[in-house]
């Protein structure tokens, strides 16, 4: 009888640096960079780390609306983040929250997406880093065209390091089971584009485990299309870092797509709605809580003596600082203008919308403050929003 | 002066736009070898390349996502759907992901991307390839939604659609695509998003778009040996709609009667009713009246000319407007 997993052999996994901080050599991979280039990876993750604690007390504060927390998958973004160059485009869902962080998009803008201040705020094509997309995979499919695009642009295989360019896409376990994923992988593959899809494995779609989608270890999915697929200790900073440097290198030199999956834990909840304790157990958390990203590369820089007790704790320090900067600044954003909102449908202006637009701007004009509000005999009944209705009701408004 | 079909119309339009801007690119199922199903785009992959005239996989919501990733990348795709019916697996991609970048980057990213879909019914075709979706994108902000009913509008509104920075629906009448006109291309097109007075009259305004512009004009022209001069509008632009052609016609008339292939439920003529009588209410005479496809699905094709609105069932809804 066949294998039903569909592939013979053992499932590897590439690993550089044990969860106890020991360094390992692998046949294909390898870390050439030095301790310092690690402790950045270090100060970059404990970054992440405290900037998504202080989104998920922000959000249980009531600050905003929801928050979706990266804990525990910072060595999968920090790693890849980190081998990005200058010309590489990234794709991201809505949990990049570390790869925002190494492109130097601002988190406030993160943050005020989930405070419900905007839809992504962030220049897109200034940071190289898209708009968080919330349908699930359906990214996948936009970072393909734009390898597509990019490959017409002819800036793949010229060997000019600062011309060749790749593009990088990010997405969960739980979306290799959408349509777009496998779209996205046959377009690919289909035109030889530019590509480095990065599937970060925390084990759980919300609730649903990885059993659920897929019967094979996600990374041979690639064989299927056509491509290479590898997968990496997610939770190991230099061996993400390494297949991403391989992967973007074989993108850029024209030798078409590949897959990455990073095999990690989603530490918290999937999102701050979310209570995993009805489907998870206690001690899966526990096993893999062993296998932190930020504490095995701590002990490596104890044992190597790169990482001494000032520089712990001055990471430390800088996080807490940034961390309370943040919030302030979080506290201190506007809120939106409704009337800004018609503007931002079209590129060129409809008149039925500049004529709505128009008629609810009257609307708003019918209304006065209720401090200027005449207080004589009764004070007029207040509406929910403070606004004082008049009686004159504008006609004409639809 | 040249004589051409429909199709040939758009071909040549898009002809025109792959000349005018490297960055156009057209993408679809068999648009290349092979020139579409219905041969519109035939011969330009031969004269613009592989990698403008791009044969796609066998993917509708790849088409469109790929395309959205291009534009981001500066170009400007313009996808083929193969039929109406086919659609819909791309749906989320226009409406949840193509409609609303724009909107999402406060107008930094521009979306300028055209997705033909060949539409309506009349064809004797198999089912999922007769249908008239226009409604569902209409309804959607951030997209625009175009039609054209005769090769003059073919040739230019395919161009202006292409040079649009927003996206936009281009649905394409397939039971006209062989019907023939004159183009003279030294007369200047009317703007993409305005709607034209296709026959003047003073009794009646019929409104119709796409497929149904040439069944109004046989219905007005039917209606004429009988006193009754019909106006017909074709609307052109279906989101946003050009009312202001409307309510100028229907001040003068009094009487309106919608037609569409589409189901009646919610479709483009209850909108049009419900501005109509917003804006026109002292000067109507009757009610908007609405013929239209009946509210079920698309029917096999032997039954297909019952379905679909005529000369008659259009003259039948006038006889009732003009009675009250």
């Amino acid at each position: 009888m066949s294998d039903i997993s569909g592939a013979s052999g053992e499932v590897e996994l590439v690993q550089l640096l044990t969860p106890e901080g020991e360094r390992l050599e692998h046949p294909e991979y390898s870390f050439s960079g030095d301790d310092d280039q690690i402790k950045n990876f270090y100060h970059d993750m404990v970054l992440t780390r405290r900037v998504d604690a202080e989104a998920t007390a922000l959000q249980r504060q009531g600050e905003l609306g929801l928050w979706a927390s990266c804990l525990g998958q910072e060595a999968a973004q920090v790693g890849s983040g980190r081998a990005l160059g200058k010309q590489d485009f990234v794709f991201p869902t809505y949990r990049e929250h570390g790869v925002a962080w190494c492109l130097g998009v601002d988190p406030l803008h993160l943050l005020a997406l989930f405070r419900g201040i905007d839809l992504g705020g962030w220049d897109s094509q200034q940071s190289r880093f898209h708009l968080y997309t919330i349908v699930i995979g359906a990214q996948t499919l936009h970072a393909t065209g734009y390898a597509m695009g990019v490959e017409r642009d002819g800036l793949v295989g010229t060997g000019d390091p600062d011309r060749d360019m790749a593009v990088v896409c990010y997405f969960g376990d739980g979306a290799t089971s959408e349509g777009d994923v496998s779209e996205a992988f046959i377009f690919a593959s289909s035109y030889n584009a530019p590509i480095v899809f990065i599937c970060q494995n925390n084990q759980w779609a919300i609730s649903e485990p990885i059993e659920r989608q897929s019967r094979i270890p996600l990374y041979r999915r690639a064989s299927g299309f056509g491509f290479p697929g590898v997968r990496v200790d997610g939770n190991d900073v230099l061996a993400v870092y390494a297949a991403t440097t391989a992967a973007l290198e074989r993108a850029r030199s024209g030798s078409g797509p590949s897959l990455i999956e990073a095999y990690t834990y989603r530490m918290g909840a999937h999102t701050t709605s979310d209570d995993p304790t009805k489907y998870r157990l206690a001690d899966e958390l526990e096993h893999w809580r062993l296998k932190d990203p930020i504490e095995r590369v701590r002990a490596y820089l104890r044992r190597s003596g790169s990482g001494d007790d000032p520089f712990f704790a001055d990471v430390e320090a800088e996080a807490s600082d940034y961390a309370a900067d943040l919030r302030a600044r979080c506290l201190a954003l506007p809120d939106p203008e409704m009337l800004d909102f018609f503007d931002w449908v079209y590129a060129e202006q409809t008149t039925h919308l500049a004529e709505q637009k128009a008629h609810y701007a009257e609307y708003l004009a019918t209304f006065e403050d209720v401090s200027q509000a005449p207080v004589d005999g009764l004070a007029p009944a207040q509406s929910a929003s403070g606004r004082q209705p008049q009686p004159a009701y504008p006609r004409g408004v639809h | 002066m040249i004589t051409l079909t429909m199709a040939k119309a758009l071909n040549a339009g898009m002809r025109r736009a792959l000349e005018a801007d490297p960055k156009v690119v057209i993408a679809g199922e068999d648009v290349g070898k092979l020139g579409g199903v219905f041969r519109v785009t035939e011969g330009l992959q031969k004269d613009f390349g592989e990698h403008r005239v791009i044969d796609s996989p066998l993917a509708e919501s790849g088409i469109v996502g790929t395309a959205v990733g291009m534009a981001l990348r500066g170009y400007r795709p313009v996808c083929e759907i193969q039929f109406d019916g086919f659609v819909y697996p791309a749906f989320d991609q226009i409406v949840s992901q193509l409609a609303r970048l724009h909107y999402r980057s406060r107008g930094l990213l521009q979306m300028p991307i055209v997705i033909r879909v060949p539409y309506g019914g009349g064809i004797g075709a198999v089912e999922h390839h007769s249908e008239s979706p226009e409604a569902y994108f209409c309804h959607t902000p951030g997209l625009k939604v175009v039609t054209c009913s005769d090769p003059v509008d073919a040739y230019w509104m395919i161009q202006q659609a292409i040079a649009s920075d927003d996206p936009i629906i281009f649905f394409e009448p397939k039971r006209r695509y062989h019907e023939r006109a004159e183009l003279d291309e030294s007369l200047a097109p009317a703007p993409l998003h305005s709607a034209r007075v296709a026959r003047p009259g003073t009794d009646v305004t019929l409104i119709a778009y796409g497929p149904m512009v040439k069944t109004c004009l046989d219905a007005a022209e039917a209606a004429a040996e009988e006193g009754h001069q019909l106006e017909v509008i074709d609307l052109r632009t279906l989101s946003p709609l050009d009312m202001a052609v409307v309510y100028e016609s229907v001040q003068k008339t009094g009487r309106v009667v919608t037609v569409h292939e589409a189901q009646l439920n919610l479709g483009l003529g209850a909108e049009l009713a419900a501005r109509i009588t917003e804006q026109c209410f002292y000067s109507l005479e009757a009610p908007v009246l609405r013929v239209g496809g009946f509210d079920i699905p698309y029917p096999p094709s032997r039954v297909e000319e019952e379905y679909l609105p005529d000369l008659d069932r259009v003259l039948d809804m006038v006889d009732r407007s003009l009675a009250y």
